[in-house]
């Protein structure tokens, strides 16, 4: 990381006492939501406290035992999150219909040590076995991707690279306050009005647009609106919407940057078609362009080598990539062995949507599976390869012949 | 390496300096898991300037009322509980405005939040509550239900009578911010004290987590069950959390009386029965809360309760009595004439549709109750409501008659 400050490098810093500075919260002071009188709820055992988990099913659950609990419940992080600020939102969503839910979210970047004795085995269920010794890979050369150019348009909609981005030494979403947000907004809008060329583009403000830049936001199906997923919401992330939350992309419509939602920064590359090879050198090359811009400022974003790049649901750690298409499988998605072949080429399906929703007319959103434990170009290399062969296999069943013969071998 | 940090730290000092407080800070820190120190709270902070909530869409009482100087003034306060500023007032930023009234747009975490923040809640209390000065005035309590007059309304129109108000048990977090052992702690009392009711008021409690479907189904059937709140005026306070853990209904054998536990406030209490006599649903109403805190009391517990705001619940909307006496009354007629608005507003009460709150109105049918809750007793509420409705009813039948009606004069202003 040549010419990192040392600020970037550990991301947290020491004042030194300047009459100028704004106050310091100390300690009793508490945090903008949920339990934030973690002190007063020492006055109860641990058993008092302890969630109902038994109907539950998600990670969290499988994990947080009562004696788990006890230990866990004193901490906080240097910012004031607590464990139950971590779980609220597993603990008042049980489970989910389609997908093994996490059922924990961090709220700044220490969450992961401070209670990596829960986040830890919650990481390691989720990432298929990741282990609190192994290092995650980082590679973001478009180069090192193989094809990816050619897949078929007329069964391949769109093709999109999606990933997240923290900002080092400001909480995450569910636990910033309204300065701290509004303070990596302004800090996106300056690096993002650096870019140029192909990437010169134009931030539009929620709470600020026009009618008709709304409008134009959603019909180019950029426009994100205040979550209604109580996966979300139980959180806290959907506090003070719309304030400094908004949108940024270039002019030609196919790199997109999120500012605030779920996460600091969601980057997307996009663009109709099945050129996967070209969204995804748009994608590095602009990620590229706005690390620097951000270090630039002096700012960092959250990585380290065990967890790769750090974002607010551990379900995104390491890459917090998902490459996914919209892909027309009708016969394939009929096939009892679907399921089956998508497990076996690390992938996986939601509605087109994006996630908690149904597939429509055999059009289904085919993604990665995995987010750590791989590097970037290794995930994208999967999408593309076993896009192509779903899209074989669409094609042998569209003339009656069986796939058995190109089943694939698990990755 | 002195030079670098105060280089790095001048250019930060517009968006905010971190400071962290403790020997443990080497290079690489986040590179050596093991190393990350807990160490003393403290957070990132800007002016108070720079947190507070952008409030220009808004119209509710908070927002009125918010000043930026208030909010530097009490950002930094927290009850000795741990409750602040910014999440009392989560609910109000997160909702502007609503359709149908203007909503407080705030709430308390615990009893002495109305202390701690009074700078705020003051006046919105007395925005709220017409006037209402808490610094400089009392709040008479009156569960005498005897006083009530004329409190048998014509069954041709009035369909069902409701008395509502809540409590909330002395040294336990309200709702918003109430841990799950508190809650817990919350149900116990409740579902104790409830055990000892007897005779008219001997009942049952159910527990949302436990019911069967059969009993599921019944408490649906007979209008008692609540579910967890969908309005984000309740969720985005924190009521919400949870669910369905340490939340009940509880409700008398002949089913006219009910409790409900944990949902926005400690225990909502209420008293029921279809038809028009109103006197006798206050009469159980005030029986049952009497019976309620004797028995709290006998176990050492007792209400929320001062001479100043008398009877404390969540929502500041709710002080004083907590009292919502109303009645389902057919009003096609009078429904349909533009002067109804001002009618119900001179006789000081508040229709809302039959769903309760947030709903509108279904064939003529309203839901008409007091506006009023704070700094008129119990038993003057209920006249209010039953004066009201009397008042309402004659009007019906008058223009079914087609005769002419009268907007009533309005009331003496209240409170100065």
């Amino acid at each position: 990381m040549g010419g990192e400050t040392l600020l970037g490098t550990i991301g947290i810093f020491v004042s030194t006492p300047d009459s100028n500075s704004p106050q310091i919260r100390q300690q009793g002071s508490a945090m903008p939501f949920g339990n934030t009188h973690n002190k007063a709820k020492m006055n109860y055992d641990s058993d008092q406290e302890y969630p109902d988990l038994s109907k539950h099913n998600n990670h969290m659950a499988k994990i947080l035992t009562p004696a788990m609990y006890e230990r866990l419940r004193s901490k906080e992080t240097p910012s004031g999150f607590t464990l139950d600020d971590i779980i609220q939102t597993g603990i008042d969503n049980p489970g989910h219909p389609f997908i093994m839910t996490v059922g924990c979210v961090a709220g700044d970047e220490e969450t992961y040590e401070v209670f990596k004795e829960l986040l830890d085995p919650v990481i390691e269920d989720r990432h298929g076995g990741y282990k609190p010794s192994d290092k995650h890979k980082t590679d973001i050369d478009p180069a090192n991707l193989k094809g990816g150019d050619d897949l078929d348009p007329d069964y391949v909609l769109s093709s999109r690279v999606r990933t997240g981005r923290s900002v080092r030494g400001f909480c995450l979403p569910p636990h910033c306050s309204r300065g701290e947000r509004r303070a990596v907004e302004k800090l996106s809008i300056e690096a993002l009005a650096s870019l140029t060329g192909d990437l010169n583009g134009k931030y539009y403000a929620l709470k600020n647009m026009t009618d008709a830049e709304q409008q134009q936001l959603i019909d180019d199906h950029f426009l994100f609106d205040k979550p209604v997923s109580p996966l979300l919401l139980a959180s806290g992330m959907g506090r003070d919407w719309p304030d400094a939350r908004g949108i940024w992309h270039n002019d030609n419509k196919t790199f997109l940057v999120w500012v605030n939602e779920e996460d600091h920064l969601r980057v997307i590359s996009m663009q109709k078609g099945g050129n996967m090879k070209e969204v995804f050198n748009r994608f590095c090359t602009g990620l590229t362009k706005i690390e620097t811009l951000f270090k630039e400022r002096n700012h960092a974003f959250m990585w380290n080598e065990h967890l790769g790049y750090v974002l607010t649901c551990p379900s995104n750690l390491g890459t917090g990539l998902r490459a996914g298409v919209h892909v027309k499988l009708p016969n394939m998605s009929k096939n009892a062995k679907f399921e089956d072949v998508l497990k076996k080429l690390r992938l996986q399906k939601r509605g087109t949507g994006g996630v908690d929703t149904a597939a429509v007319g055999g059009v289904f959103d085919i993604s990665n599976a995995d987010r750590l434990g791989f590097s970037e170009v290794e995930l994208v290399q999967m999408v593309v390869d076993g896009v192509k062969l779903l899209v074989d296999m669409e094609k042998k069943l569209e003339k009656g012949q069986s796939i058995d013969d190109i089943m694939p071998a698990q990755k | 390496m002195a030079s670098s940090f105060s280089r790095i730290l001048s250019s930060k000092r517009t968006i905010g300096v971190l400071t962290f407080v403790g020997s443990s800070v080497t290079a690489g820190l986040l590179l050596h898991r093991e190393h990350v120190s807990a160490g003393n709270p403290v957070r990132r902070s800007y002016p108070a300037s720079a947190e507070y909530p952008d409030l220009r869409q808004h119209n509710n009482c908070m927002a009125t009322h918010l000043t930026p100087a208030i909010y530097a003034k009490l950002c930094d306060k927290a009850t000795p509980n741990g409750y602040t500023l910014d999440l009392a007032i989560q609910t109000g930023v997160d909702n502007p405005g609503h359709p149908f009234i203007k909503t407080v747009g705030m709430v308390a975490g615990d009893e002495e939040s109305y202390e701690v923040f009074a700078d705020l809640l003051d006046p919105v209390i007395k925005e709220r509550h017409n006037g209402y000065n808490p610094s400089t005035m009392k709040h008479p309590t009156d569960l005498d239900a005897s006083k009530i007059h004329s409190g048998n309304f014509d069954s041709r129109y009035v369909l069902s009578s409701r008395v509502r108000t809540g409590r909330s048990i002395r040294g336990l977090s309200l709702p918003p911010a109430c841990t799950r052992a508190e809650r817990r702690e919350v149900e116990r009392v409740v579902v104790d004290a409830l055990a000892g009711l007897k005779d008219d008021l001997d009942g049952k409690y159910y527990s949302l987590t436990q019911m069967t479907d059969k009993e599921q189904q019944q408490l649906i059937d007979d209008h008692f069950l609540f579910d967890k709140p969908v309005s984000p005026l309740l969720t985005c306070a924190g009521m919400a959390r949870d669910w369905p853990d340490a939340r009940g209904i509880w409700h008398n054998n002949e089913k006219t009386f009910l409790v409900w536990v944990n949902e926005e406030d400690h225990t909502r209490v209420i008293s029921m029965e279809k038809g028009g006599n109103m006197k006798r649903v206050f009469e159980r109403f005030c029986k049952g809360l009497k019976e309620v805190e004797r028995l709290i009391q006998e176990r050492g517990w007792e209400f929320m309760w001062n001479e100043k705001l008398g009877y404390i619940l969540t929502c500041p909307s709710n002080l004083g009595t907590g009292l919502r006496a109303g009645v389902h009354v057919k009003l096609p007629l009078l429904s349909k004439d533009p002067r109804l608005v001002k009618i119900l507003e001179n006789l000081r009460l508040q229709k809302r549709g039959t769903g309760g709150v947030d709903t509108a109105a279904v064939g003529g049918v309203f839901d008409i109750s007091n506006l009023d809750r704070l700094g008129l007793s119990e038993v003057q509420l209920v006249q209010t409501v039953v004066d009201g409705v009397n008042y309402l009813i004659e009007c019906e039948k008058r223009l079914e008659k087609g005769q002419d009606i009268k907007v009533p004069p309005p009331p003496l202003k209240q409170f100065k």
